[in-house]
């Protein structure tokens, strides 16, 4: 199994939930997360005062797949996060030791 | 006695209560999270202490007969023979009426001050200050501006709602007190954006709405004054928020909320000892002065290196001076030179009584009970230390579910709180 982490802008969440849901995806987390990459922050005024603002708003989502869906999994939400503007963020995958539904108590592939 | 006076002043009063909540927010909206309940409450107290000793000795000082121009006496402590009867003058109001309406004056002008101390002071050293400043600072100047006797009043120095009395005395207040108190940890250094920019509009809204029973209730009757008065609040402020925006817009790119209603508040501000003596055309003029002249006032403290936390000087001193003193060239009737003396003289002199007499009180209150938060209670936020609150439970993580609830469990019969 495997852990598919994705950092995208916040108004991209409805086209990736839509991808991994037209792929077959059962389920899936999503947090409100903060952070910058190379486009760095932004700029806000409040009287006259400069503040940049380095850490923007990001969503990070993470899905559990099986092994042999990764690799397209992680083609489905880079398609769907990419604006093709600074700041799209990035998906990674991990490897993923044991999963566990915690209702049934099924664990590994069963669990996902 | 005449009922529509009456009717209006006490309306006016009640419109003037609302302004203090309306400050609240207005302050409370631009400070960071982990002081917001601080900062509605350094308002909120006022409404409680202010008004007590405004019965007690507060309106006896500053509008019972006169001691040399500068203070009234003692006769009226406690209202004492004061009826439901006794009026202002023959066709005039009941005395309780213009007793609660200045009343809700010496509550929110030691209110705006607290702009200035954000984020730092300990609540009851602040509870001391608001007691001790306006008995020793609001109501003598008071008396000098609007009682029979005071020596301002008697030199026909132009304030008619305020703008000497409250606004440049609590903004040199502001000064005096931030150069005692010092400054927040991280100024200039850590951004300190306002955490809520809608509760600072909202806190705005209430302050204008508030602000017509301020301005037009100070003429004490339903007449034309006010009606001048209450047209001229509206232009001026109208004005002033687009001489702030069109500034922003200039100097810094943007046309920013916080700008919008503080651009109102310094209207607001400029029109109050003005409003009643000029037209319409003289408050668009004041209005967008006001609005330009603040809007590049608010970065002095960057400059000089004062930390007047939320532009207490920026917009009420400096607002308060551009309308005290334009209105002795604007000024409908006997503008000139001479007006413009006394305006100036007016408001040099509250500006050089009130600083003094604002740095020994704060210095005094620093040295005997420590006027400062501790480092550690500033830096966590004073909410926890002083209130034993957090503004907001929005996260399902924070809420304190594990918590003990000591109330319900000693007296056995409330519910389980979901606190």
């Amino acid at each position: 199994m495997r852990l598919i982490t994705a950092v995208i802008k916040p108004h991209r969440l409805d086209e990736v939930k839509d991808a991994l849901q037209a792929f077959g995806v059962q389920g899936l987390t999503v947090t409100e997360a903060s952070g910058y990459g190379r486009q760095r922050g932004h700029t806000e005024i409040y009287r006259g005062a400069e503040y940049t603002v380095d850490l923007v708003p990001k969503i990070r989502i993470e899905v559990l797949v099986e092994d042999e869906d990764a690799e397209q999994l992680l083609d489905v939400v880079v398609k769907a996060a990419r604006t093709g503007k600074i700041g799209d963020g990035k998906v990674w995958t991990s490897p993923v030791e044991t999963v566990v539904r915690v209702r049934t108590g099924d664990r590994g592939p069963e669990a996902v | 006695m005449n009922g529509a006076d009456t009717a209006f002043v006490l309306i006016s009063a009640a419109l003037v209560m609302l302004m203090t909540p309306g400050l609240a927010f207005f302050y409370g909206g631009m400070v960071r999270v982990k002081s917001a309940l601080n900062m509605l409450m350094m308002s909120f107290i006022a409404l409680g202490i202010s008004s007590v000793l405004y019965v007690l000795y507060g309106y006896s000082l500053a509008f019972s007969g006169d001691n040399a121009g500068l203070i009234g006496n003692l006769d009226l402590v406690g209202l004492k023979g004061i009826g439901a009867e006794t009026l202002t003058g023959d066709d005039g109001i009941p005395v309780f009426a213009f007793v609660l309406f200045q009343m809700l004056f010496a509550v929110i002008t030691p209110a705006l001050i607290s702009g200035a101390l954000a984020d730092r002071v300990k609540f009851s050293a602040w509870a001391v200050f608001v007691a001790l400043w306006i008995s020793l600072v609001y109501f003598p100047v008071a008396h000098w501006v609007w009682a029979e006797g005071g020596w301002l009043y008697e030199l026909e120095v132009i304030d008619f709602a305020g703008g000497t009395a409250v606004h440049i005395n609590a903004g040199v207040a502001a000064l005096a007190a931030v150069l005692v108190v010092g400054k927040r940890i991280g100024f200039k250094k850590d951004p300190m954006r306002p955490h809520n920019l809608p509760l600072v509009v909202l806190g705005a809204a209430l302050l204008w709405f508030g602000w017509f029973g301020f301005n037009a209730g100070s003429a004490l009757a339903a007449d034309g004054t006010a009606a001048n008065m209450a047209l001229n609040t509206q232009v001026g402020t109208a004005a002033a928020v687009l001489g702030w925006l069109v500034y922003e817009r200039i100097r810094h790119g943007a046309f920013t909320t916080l700008g919008a209603a503080s651009g109102a508040i310094a209207g607001l501000v400029a029109i109050t000892p003005s409003g009643a003596h000029i037209n319409a055309l003289g408050a668009i003029v004041i209005g967008l002065v006001s609005g330009l002249v603040c809007s590049w006032a608010v970065s002095l403290k960057f400059k000089l290196g004062y930390d007047d936390s939320l532009d207490v000087v920026g917009v009420h001193l400096v607002g308060g001076l551009i309308g005290t003193l334009l209105v002795g060239f604007l000024a409908t009737e006997g503008a000139g030179l001479t007006q413009f003396g006394k305006q100036a003289l007016g408001a040099g002199s509250v500006m050089a009584f009130t600083f003094v007499t604002t740095w020994l009180l704060a210095k005094l209150i620093d040295l005997t009970m420590g006027f400062r938060a501790a480092e550690d209670d500033e830096l966590a936020g004073v909410d926890q230390a002083y209130h034993a609150e957090t503004a907001y439970d929005y996260s399902q993580a924070g809420r304190s579910s594990g918590g003990q609830h000591t109330e319900a469990a000693t007296t056995g019969e409330q519910k389980k709180v979901d606190a």
